[in-house]
């Protein structure tokens, strides 16, 4: 597989700019995995997170090339620094009778939160990195999802510890 | 101050760019910008007769001039009409700014008439693209628009101009400069790396210059000639780099890539160290690009880093202005002690004319028939080598790259990336208003002028004495080539009939001349020189001539077809 890059791009909040960024990507043939966008504290600018896949080549051209676009702030490659990473999702999984203590008991493990409760179900809210998210849904599956919906990754630098 | 509204705002906007020429037409969501017009005597809109040729008619005058080209449409048709303009500047960084009138914003989004979203749709093909919502935003978008279409790489940007917004009242603030803090083009480039640059190339045996559009962009051909004499490098260019340098000077070695001359294409093959200025290693430059240069240490400068290391990784890259990274090579070589370096390089200038003269760039003569490469031969020494040359595109574009040596910068106008046939006429048109009284010529085949072939009415009606010299093969000549080289000669849709080019030239009050033998060449040629009106000549060329030398698709450079 090729190797994945996180990507966050600082842009101007002007209406337009996210398809800009995603019609740069699937113009020049550039994979997205994941896209994530919101505004900063400075309501000017919003900032995306894109999980991309692709040599260093490639890699280099996508910084290139969302440079070159007027709105774009800023670029950097988190994968070349230390980050964490960070998504989220929520899942509705059947819970009867027999299953209700299994499931919390798996929700329990990974942290998860119950955010909604019925009678024959549970909606669990999960974050943690892309493989923690697939290892519950990979679990939650044997009972039955009924509706699940996951963020896209979200990442921010490490400050220097020194 | 006092109110003004948005119509009277774009023109202000303009007059203060120096704007003199906009090509344009009319409709109903510009009538209010085109009443003010008739109150600017001092700028003058020149009707076209469809919106693509506006659009390659502000390319053409942006090249000739230098300035930025302008041009006005309406919304819906007359702006989807400019798109293969405005990617046709994009691909060869050509500054204009496209206006287009827009349906009312409260329309927008409602499929109104001639409605179309024409900045989702130009989107990838433009440098920047806005939407003026508010009027207050106005005149500052307007300025910006001119400010990003010169500035950097230069490039095409399109303002979309709603018709509430047009008519709208406000007290207008024109910026005094414009900064936008995500925009800052490198124009200086990196004294490190420059440095580096030289060391590589004062050590290397076999170096070649390879420059492009670049050049001509940065007004950079005067550094490079210096730069080039100073070393004893011999040049090669792209297409859109003909005219950087001179096509007379001894260290000239034609065009380079697919239909580039056999002592370019071996030199750039040979080379040790090539210094690429202001190109982008595109296709048909390259041909099998693992093959490309493959003895040489690569200098790329350009002022896109993205260009870098797109194509072919190279070794020293430098981002900057191709004007100031080449000043900096020269400043820097005077610091060395005084060397003979066309003594040093003696032996590979040797080697290159070897090249030049085993495989010049030639044709077989007819007695009977006309060789198109005749035509441009004499165009060529008819005007001295003086006049602008715009072109088609296909066998009509490489001929007229192969046989005018061009000797300035700015004296081609060509549609290099996209290859637009349907640009050279209009695009000539935009050189002629940038440059009254100079010779125009369009070398057209006789499939691309048909492609825009009714701005012959725009030309007569606004005094426009362009001349189209037409080799004209009844052919798509090009794609007839490849068809006859690769596809054994099945000749699918490439054959047709052309109009009788005079009697066309005559019915839109034009001149029409035709010349069907050799010996009539020069006597046209001089005859539509001396014509003080637009002309059209028809040439009656060799019907199955091909472009050679010929890097077939997907071949290394070395492997040419030579005949």
């Amino acid at each position: 597989m090729e190797p994945r890059h996180t990507i966050s791009v600082w842009v101007d909040n002007t209406p337009g700019v996210l398809s800009r960024v995603t019609g740069l990507f699937s113009g020049r043939g550039f994979n997205i995995e994941s896209l994530c966008v919101a505004e900063t504290v400075d309501p000017e600018v919003s900032r995306i997170t894109i999980i991309s896949t692709g040599d260093e080549q490639i890699t280099e051209q996508i910084i290139k090339q969302l440079h070159k676009l007027i709105n774009v702030v800023k670029v950097v490659d988190l994968s070349e620094v230390e980050h964490v990473e960070r998504e989220m999702a929520l899942v509705t999984v059947k819970a009867e009778d027999k299953s209700r203590a299994e499931v919390l008991r798996i929700a329990d493990i990974f942290r998860c939160r119950v955010v909604d409760v019925s009678p024959h179900t549970y909606t669990l809210e999960v974050t943690g990195n892309h493989e923690k998210i697939g290892a519950v849904l990979t679990l939650l599956k044997n009972h039955g999802i009924l509706d699940e919906v996951r963020t896209g990754t979200l990442a921010i630098q490490r400050p220097k510890k020194d | 101050m006092k109110k003004m509204t948005g119509a009277q705002i774009f023109l202000e906007c303009l007059k203060r760019e120096e704007v003199k020429h906009v090509f344009g037409y009319p409709g109903g969501v510009v009538l209010d910008i085109y009443d003010e017009l008739t109150r600017h005597p001092e700028i003058r809109h020149i009707l076209v007769r469809h919106e693509q040729a506006a659009a390659h008619a502000a390319d053409g005058y942006a090249r000739a001039s230098s300035k930025v080209g302008v041009a006005l449409v309406t919304s819906g048709p007359g702006a989807t009409n400019t798109v293969t303009g405005i990617a046709s500047a994009y691909m060869d960084s050509i500054p204009i700014v496209v206006f287009t009138g827009q349906v009312p914003t409260a329309l927008i989004g409602n499929d109104a008439f001639q409605e179309v979203d024409i900045v989702g749709i130009t989107r990838p093909c433009t440098k920047h693209n806005y939407l003026v919502k508010d009027i207050n935003q106005l005149a500052y978008t307007i300025h910006e628009a001119f400010h990003i279409a010169r500035s950097g790489r230069p490039g095409p940007v399109l303002v979309d101009l709603p018709k509430d917004v047009i008519q709208a009242r406000t007290v207008p603030e024109f910026p005094k400069e414009i900064k936008i803090r995500s925009y800052q083009p490198t124009y200086h480039a990196n004294p490190r790396q420059v440095k580096r640059a030289l060391e590589m190339i004062l050590t290397a045996k076999k170096p070649v210059l390879y420059t492009g559009g670049g050049i001509i962009l940065s007004n950079a051909a005067e550094e490079l000639r210096v730069f080039a004499e100073a070393l004893q490098i011999p040049v090669t260019s792209t297409l859109m780099g003909l005219g950087g340098f001179p096509g007379d000077s001894p260290l000239w070695m034609g065009m380079l890539g697919m239909h580039g001359t056999y002592c370019a294409n071996m030199a750039v093959s040979e080379a040790d160290v090539l210094i690429a200025v202001g190109a982008r290693f595109d296709d048909r430059i390259t041909g099998k690009l693992s093959e490309f240069a493959p003895h040489a240490k690569i200098i790329h400068i350009d002022i896109d880093p993205s260009s870098i290391s797109k194509n072919v990784v190279v070794d020293i890259p430098i981002v900057g202005d191709c004007k100031d990274a080449l000043h900096q090579l020269y400043d820097l070589l005077q610091d060395k002690p005084p060397k003979d370096w066309a003594a040093v390089h003696a032996q590979w200038l040797d080697t290159v004319q070897d090249w030049e003269k085993k495989h010049p760039l030639t044709y077989t003569w007819s007695d009977t028939v006309i060789k198109p490469q005749y035509v441009v031969e004499k165009l060529y020494e008819l005007t001295k080598g003086d006049a602008y040359i715009t072109t088609e595109v296909g066998q009509n574009q490489m001929w007229a790259a192969q046989f005018y040596k061009f000797k300035r910068p700015r004296q081609l106008m060509t549609s290099g990336g996209l290859g637009v046939m349907g640009y050279g006429f209009p695009a000539a048109m935009g050189v002629q208003m940038a440059k009254p009284g100079a010779t125009v010529i369009d070398i057209a085949g006789d499939g691309s002028i048909q492609m825009n072939i009714q701005e012959l009415i725009t030309v007569v009606e606004n005094e426009l004495p362009v001349k189209i010299a037409i080799l004209n093969n009844s052919f798509l000549g090009m794609v007839r080539q490849w068809q006859q080289l690769f596809y054994e000669k099945r000749y699918s849709s490439t054959p047709m009939r052309a109009p009788d080019f005079v009697k066309l030239a005559e019915a839109y009050g034009a001149v029409g001349l035709r010349a069907t033998k050799p010996e009539e060449v020069v006597p046209v040629i001089q005859q539509a020189l001396d014509t003080p009106q637009p002309v059209i000549m028809d040439f009656r060329v060799e019907p199955e001539e091909c472009v050679m030398p010929m890097v077939p698709a997907g071949k290394a450079m070395h492997e040419m077809l030579l005949a």
